[in-house]
């Protein structure tokens, strides 16, 4: 191959490197298969959760939120497929439901939150000195925090409703994403087409958001997809202990709220079900990150 | 060494301003004034009870609301140097006597729960990378895999759905001390922490196999297998001690993260804790009590990262801290 390559160089005006023939996505798809098929199968999953999710009006037999006194904690029968809770409720229906809650926390939350650190840390980096200083103090701050109680004390402050759930996990996942697109960063910031792009007179911001960002996305990806899990547990740790989502939303989390203390005994349908969600969708999605990251950015290996 | 374990703590200091900061200001974004809140709802319990300006004026110098932000930060911060707390919103007595009897229980609990997860994750973590590719390393992984997936209260109420369904067994809701009943408390304390552990073991087992298999590859492993030791020392003495190095620290970190998981294990539990008096706490608004619970908890935390950066610098001589 190397001798091939220098008697082609010998040649005025014939390309030295041949590249290899561009790939379908479809390709990249079955690549991805072959190499990762632990990956592969979370992302069936994970994509199937959120088909649930989109679809759960045709999916579920019942409405999540009414409340039939007269059926509480029936088991599970052929209406019913996994029972009802201590308010009559369709655990199915509701579990089904609860995929949309699970998800629409999960990626809203760690999108923004990932987004936001993308933004702090590459920022952080490009103005560097007094700024990046005072900026990684405060991240060291943050991080400092255990982030379940972190985000326990956000929502004691904004008080317990879906999207404060998004925006206190946003915040817990804001400090770690900036520290390590800040070290990817570093490294950018001294590649030659950002000093070109400063040389051509571009303005701080088009560097940050046209140059910069940019090559950050791999990672970025990758970190959207780990912390993805961590959120939906999050979320559910948070809905369990009752400063999450309002008692009537159903959400697995609090489905399972109270579930230790009262139904074990008498209706045990309604503890195992929900708790059965979470780990199939947060598997899925683990694998999945583990996967991508293997794939896309094997230097993160052991942080997840 | 020396420079940088300097460095450590001067860092430490700006961390820790930080961290109160934070705490303080969250707790400050609260709509709406804590004497108000008092006076129409915490007394009575009645939503439309009367009060005069004057009453609301006593209560907010009182409870200090009443001066510059900047003030109220530097006399909390201050009171909190010498583990004064302030007093409780809800109980009107001082924190820091609730959190004298809570904050041991805490500890233990989490101390038992790290102890179990790293007695269980190491020797998994090491027969593990030894018999690499055999099924017991495949069932070890899926373990540590599923361990990390599992919300820690979804495993806690399975542990109680069998303990019920065997033992006929419900968590007891009086708490024995371990100083009263030491083996009363540590059967009342056992399965909590096995509960609290569980992913903190997976995540120890996962980090010892991949770093034993790290060093399987190095090249004195080589050397000792090659001069004829025989392979139980080889393992024992040659690849555990390297191996067991970022287990160590990543043990420390991850003791941070239990603290945190406490709360939720102390509510299924009912162990009387600081994580469930955080969740009481935040139903009765008793943002003395909220403070005092988080800034202790992380600034253990904070205390422990540090600790376990020295140890690390310590235990490890090959890298150089300049």
């Amino acid at each position: 191959m190397a001798q091939d390559q220098t008697s082609r160089a010998a040649v005025p005006g014939q390309a030295i490197f041949v590249l290899p023939p561009k790939r379908t996505s479809f390709q990249h798809i079955a690549e991805f298969f072959r190499r990762k098929p632990l990956g592969a199968f979370g992302a069936v999953v994970a994509l199937i959760l959120v088909f649930v999710a989109i679809f759960a009006n045709l999916l579920a037999n019942h409405d999540p939120y009414t409340i039939r006194v007269a059926e509480v904690f029936t088991g599970p029968t052929t209406n019913t497929w996994l029972g009802t809770d201590h308010l009559g409720r369709d655990v199915y229906s509701r579990i089904i439901y609860g995929a949309r809650i699970s998800l629409y926390v999960g990626i809203m939350s760690s999108f923004i939150g990932c987004t936001i650190g993308l933004v702090i840390g590459v920022a952080s980096v490009h103005f560097g000195g007094m700024t990046d200083l005072i900026v990684q103090r405060f991240i060291d701050g943050m991080m400092a925090f255990p982030s379940l109680i972190l985000a326990i004390a956000i929502m004691a402050a904004l008080g317990s409703s879906l999207n404060n759930v998004v925006i206190a996990l946003a915040i817990v996942y804001i400090p770690s994403t900036a520290r390590i697109l800040r070290s990817q960063s570093m490294v950018i910031k001294e590649m030659d087409y950002v000093l070109a792009a400063r040389a051509v007179g571009a303005g701080d911001w088009r560097i940050i958001i046209k140059h910069m960002m940019p090559n950050c996305f791999a990672l970025f990806i990758v970190i959207v997809t780990i912390h993805l899990g961590g959120a939906i547990i999050a979320e559910a740790s948070l809905s369990f202990l009752g400063v999450g989502t309002p008692p009537n939303v159903p959400s697995w989390g609090g489905m399972l709220n109270g579930a230790a203390q009262s139904y074990v005994k008498t209706a045990p349908w309604v503890a195992i079900f929900p708790g059965l969600a979470i780990v199939v969708v947060v598997f899925s999605w683990n694998l999945l990150g583990d996967a991508l990251r293997d794939v896309l950015d094997p230097r993160l290996r052991g942080t997840g | 060494m020396q420079a940088y374990i300097a460095k450590r703590i001067v860092l430490f200091v700006p961390t820790l301003l930080m961290v109160t900061i934070v705490i303080f200001a969250l707790l400050r974004v609260v709509p709406g004034d804590p004497a108000v809140m008092l006076l129409s709802g915490g007394a009575g319990g009645g939503d439309e009870q009367e009060y005069s300006q004057e009453q609301l004026a006593a209560l907010r110098a009182k409870l200090g609301t009443d001066r510059p932000i900047v003030v109220q930060y530097f006399s909390w911060f201050g009171n909190m140097l010498r583990l004064d707390f302030g007093t409780s919103f809800f109980y009107e007595t001082p924190v820091s006597e609730d959190l004298k009897i809570k904050f041991p229980v805490t500890l233990e609990l989490a101390l038992l729960a790290m102890l179990l997860a790293i007695i269980v994750a190491v020797p998994l973590g090491v027969i593990s990378a030894i018999k690499q590719d055999t099924l017991g390393d495949y069932v070890t992984r899926l373990i540590t895999i599923a361990g990390v997936a599992m919300p820690s209260f979804w495993l806690a109420i399975l542990i109680i759905f069998g303990l019920v369904l065997v033992f006929g067994w419900m968590p007891p809701i009086v708490y024995v001390s371990l100083w009263d009943d030491p083996a009363g408390n540590l059967k009342q304390m056992f399965f909590p922490a096995l509960a609290l552990g569980f992913s903190n073991m997976a995540f120890i087992a996962r980090v010892t196999r991949s770093a034993m298999l790290e060093v399987f590859r190095e090249d004195y492993i080589r050397t000792a297998r090659s001069k004829g030791l025989a392979e139980r020392i080889v393992i024992s003495r040659h690849a555990l001690k390297n191996a067991l190095l970022p287990v160590v620290t990543i043990s420390g970190y991850e003791f941070g993260r239990l603290l945190g998981g406490t709360v939720i294990i102390e509510v299924i539990f009912m162990v009387p804790g600081m994580g469930r008096l955080l969740v009481t706490s935040i139903f009765h608004r008793d943002f003395p009590e909220i403070q005092a619970v988080i800034v202790l908890i992380t600034v253990l935390v904070l205390i422990l990262n540090m600790a376990m950066d020295l140890l690390y610098a310590w235990l490890n001589p090959r890298i150089r801290y300049s």
